[in-house]
């Protein structure tokens, strides 16, 4: 993402000019974010901001998910578990509760990361690469079992229907309010997460994924920092899964199912898992591509599956990656 | 709820046959984890491509011919499509990371669920047994499916001619040679590609055969895979995995603790099973008859 090293020859007058780029191309892209429900509801639909509030809940989801899989990596197929308990447990206690929106929104991802210690705890446990996939989609599984079977307190197959949300983000007239409450969690869980993988402990735990066996030798507890990462990643995905409930209003075992985890699988390898922003991209691609697919077609997972086989075949470093590769080429030409 | 001995022997003969069908399915996925290094994540789907294929051919020839046409073909076109799985896309990933190994068999279960959905639609499908295998046996002075003893017959027989193939053929032992020192083998001038190939297609005709083994009993439906494929799991978590003899046990084990945990809560036998994973995870982080894995 970021250009660290202009050190070269010219030094200050280039670092400069790039800030200066930097800075306006932040600007450019905040106008962008807030011009945009307002362009949409009045020129096209209503419609388009619902999906641009669904690209913002992705993305939160993907780059929350990239902690495990991309500074991590950990491949989790279960991480429908944790959208799905912060989902379901915020829309638990706005329903058979009192409890106001603002604290439902505080606990329910907390619910999320203790779902994630109790998973985490079992995966990280084992070691190698399977393993780690194996559990994590059974134990994913068994979450979408329970609260499909559970009826008297999850109301099954039903799903949870008629969420209050306050009035002042309701979506009955308008999405903008919403719009606007989604994108500063976005923004403020983001710039959490960014803290974090730049923080020692993000760069230990992409020490970790990158010699586990040597940093386990110099007497690094390799499983705890992965637990940690994994509980940091179940609440941030949490956050994704109550911001799912208050848009949709309703939450059905649907988001829990093992799909789900497979879709942010995708977006991850989709946008590029090692560069911070990568996921965003390949969240913001999907849900764009689902929406536009979905009017066609019910046969939506064979595109998944398909597109999942040519990433892995032909572009492992994702969408981002092939970008970054080709600006490094053209620089270096340029150098020549 | 009366526990009386009749019960018991019920629920444990019903067990064994469900662990006969989770063996079928676990020694395949075991075959591929042990000689190739790849978890097939798609595992399941070969299962229910055997079910829908019977399904298929029980339609079509009507009659107590079908079903013995299904238990044979299905089988087959199911390891055809194995084989051509294995040549087409999962050859090219073999030197790759594990990551991407996964991911690959993991896209596969989108794919083929939806191509499910394409060929036999959304309904649930049934599937009847001939008259010869419908019936019941008494057995001191208890009713029995004759099925159970059908599908347990036919583990057993599997698990017999997997041993001697594996123990007493040439192939056999290569592919053993081959699952500890794949470089090894190829230097000896055996074709390990070629062996890749062999087992997947054995792995999946194994799968094959336990969808058509399962399909009478059940009702088919879209994601019986993922059910399948998550017991296999456990199957394989408890057993360990890359062990024949451990995907054996660990069916045998959680063939029982299902059949036993429907009496007691019916709806949530599947916690038990669970349950079972999380303690073997705790106590014996490698299964009961696994190896420490040497991947990373």
């Amino acid at each position: 993402m970021e250009n660290r090293n202009p050190t070269n020859s010219r030094g200050k007058l280039q670092h400069t000019t790039n800030t200066f780029y930097l800075v306006s191309g932040w600007i450019v892209i905040g106008l962008v974010l807030v011009a945009l429900p307002f362009f949409m509801e009045y020129t096209i639909s209503q419609y388009y901001v619902y999906l641009a509030i669904k690209v913002i809940v992705w993305v939160l989801f993907a780059m929350s998910f990239n902690i495990v899989l991309g500074y991590g990596g950990m491949m989790s197929f279960g991480h429908a578990a944790f959208f799905g308990v912060g989902a379901y447990s915020s829309s638990l206690l706005l329903v058979k509760t009192s409890c106001p929106m603002v604290l439902a929104f505080v606990i329910a991802p907390f619910a999320a990361a203790a779902a994630g210690v109790i998973i985490g705890y079992f995966s990280v446990r084992v070691k190698g690469t399977f393993y780690f996939a194996v559990i994590t989609l059974s134990f994913a599984q068994l979450a979408y079992i329970l609260a499909f079977k559970w009826r008297s307190f999850t109301f099954g197959d039903d799903g949870i229907q008629g969420i209050e949300v306050p009035s002042i983000i309701s979506t009955d007239e308008t999405y903008i309010n919403f719009y606007f409450f989604a994108l500063i969690i976005l923004l403020i869980c983001l710039y959490l997460l960014w803290r974090i993988v730049r923080s020692p402990f993000g760069m230990m735990l992409m020490t970790l994924r990158e010699n586990p066996e040597r940093a386990a030798f110099v007497g690094i507890k390799v499983e705890n920092y992965r637990l940690i990462a994994f509980t940091i990643s179940a609440f941030f995905s949490g956050v994704a899964g109550v911001l799912y409930a208050l848009l949709e209003t309703s939450v059905a075992p649907d988001v829990l199912f093992w799909s789900m985890s497979g879709e942010v699988i995708l977006m991850g390898v989709l946008g590029g898992m090692h560069i911070f922003m990568g996921p965003a991209l390949g969240a913001t691609i999907m849900v764009l591509l689902n929406s536009f697919i979905t009017s066609y077609t019910e046969y939506w997972g064979l595109f998944l599956g398909i597109t999942l086989i040519l990433i892995v075949l032909f572009f492992p470093k994702g969408v981002t990656g092939l970008i970054v590769e080709q600006y490094g080429a053209l620089k270096g030409r340029k150098k020549r | 709820m009366a526990f009386d001995s009749s019960m018991l022997f019920i629920q444990f003969v019903s067990g064994l046959s469900r662990a006969m069908v989770l063996f079928l399915m676990a020694s395949g996925l075991t075959l591929i984890f042990g000689v190739m290094k790849v978890i097939n994540f798609a595992h399941g789907v070969f299962y229910m491509l055997g079910a829908y294929i019977a399904f298929t051919l029980t339609a079509l020839l009507t009659g107590p011919l079908g079903f013995w046409a299904a238990i044979v073909i299905a089988p087959t076109v199911v390891a055809l499509i194995g084989g051509l799985v294995e040549i087409i896309l999962l050859r090219r990933i073999y030197e790759k990371e594990h990551l991407l190994q996964i991911l690959l068999t993991y896209s596969l279960i989108f794919v083929f669920n939806d191509a499910v959905k394409l060929l036999w639609g959304e309904e649930m499908r049934i599937v009847s047994l001939p008259k010869i295998l419908s019936g019941f046996v008494t057995l001191f002075s208890h009713r029995f499916p004759i099925y159970y003893f059908f599908i347990i017959t036919i583990g057993i027989l599997v698990a017999l001619l997997l041993w001697v193939f594996l123990s007493r053929t040439r192939i056999g032992k290569v592919l053993r040679a081959a699952a500890e020192h794949k470089d090894m083998v190829a230097l000896l001038g055996y074709d390990v590609g070629g062996l890749f190939t062999v087992v997947f297609i054995i792995a999946t005709w194994l799968g094959g055969l336990a969808g058509a083994v399962i399909a009478p009993t059940v009702r088919l439906s879209l994601g019986m895979d993922m059910e399948i494929i998550i017991e296999c799991f456990i199957v394989a978590i408890v057993g360990g995995l890359g062990s024949i003899w451990g995907a054996l046990l660990g069916a045998l084990i959680t063939g029982q603790i299902y059949a036993f945990g429907i009496l007691i809560v019916p709806n949530y036998a599947m916690a038990f099973l669970f349950a079972l994973a999380a303690l073997i995870i705790i106590f014996r982080p490698n299964g009961l008859l696994g190896k420490p894995l040497q991947t990373g």
